[in-house]
């Protein structure tokens, strides 16, 4: 089941602290900017602990955070649940084999990488970023990690942006989150 | 002063989780790959804890970690020592006002940013980073933090790469590494 972490006394603290940049990247968007999370250590420790405890007895094997903001938040939950950490990026970052994802945007399309043998076929996986819009980006690392033989436990992040339904992209895996947004 | 735990017994599956990829990103580079030690949550918690047992009692105030590797390293380190962390981002990926700081390239030149406001007057500040080569992007953080008014107390990276020499482009600085390869 989705879920949103809503009665938490820490999400106030949380959601306080995103600060809203209007006309980002470009007009009309309202960009949901978490640097000023990670610059209050207890708003930033909160943010990890409340993923940690949902995730600590789930038998997560394996993190995988999307660059570049998934890099942020996902080595720490790693690190707290003895999980290993494995980062899905931009193309051509990665040295060595890759596998290859492709996904659409507005307008062309990008594409996230994962390391060949980063992920064993029957391991359980959690797909952390910051924040998920249209669904595209989530969709294409929870391609990548299935297409090694992971199960998709989850989605997390940070904060979702309801209006634009990226839950409905996620192929029925659940969407966690800490934070909705207008 | 710079130094390096050689002596530490987690150095060893630290440094031997380290993949090098020959030829990346171009011919005759030796690349070395850290994404092989967050494989081993051992040797990933054991590169974290190195860290923060040496900036624990220092007062540092801020972590800045340098895009995007630096993304996987300094958070954890901020985490556990109760410091802000800070990214320090390629050119138009943060949102609002922001300073810049240019740096030389082997052929050409690139940039690195920071928040405005993010980092304030007299606050001691660590720069992060998965590994030195030359140490030009490590200088420009310095400059972006010291623009700010704080104080940089250390550079810390995994691996330095000795031959570039990049431990004198510091102005000074302390360097910290756990990993020296050749």
């Amino acid at each position: 089941m989705s879920s949103c972490k809503e009665d938490d006394p820490r999400i106030d603290g949380i959601q306080s602290r995103i600060r809203v940049v209007p006309n980002f990247p470009k007009p009309g968007i309202m960009f949901q900017d978490i640097t000023t999370v990670l610059l209050d250590p207890r708003a930033f420790k909160d943010t990890i602990d409340l993923f940690v405890e949902r995730y600590k007895s789930k038998n997560i094997t394996v993190v995988a955070g999307i660059e570049a903001r998934g890099f942020i938040f996902g080595p720490p939950i790693a690190l707290a649940i003895g999980a290993k950490f494995v980062p899905l990026r931009k193309p051509k970052k990665l040295p060595g084999k890759v596998i290859r994802e492709e996904y659409d945007l507005e307008y062309g399309s990008d594409c996230l990488e994962m390391h060949v043998g980063a992920v064993e076929p029957e391991e359980r996986a959690l797909v952390v970023d910051d924040l998920i819009a249209t669904g595209g980006t989530l969709c294409a690392a929870m391609n990548l990690l299935e297409r090694a033989g992971a199960e998709v436990v989850e989605c997390a992040c940070v904060i979702e942006i309801p209006d634009l339904k990226g839950r409905d992209r996620l192929n029925g895996k659940p969407l966690f989150v800490l934070v909705e947004s207008q």
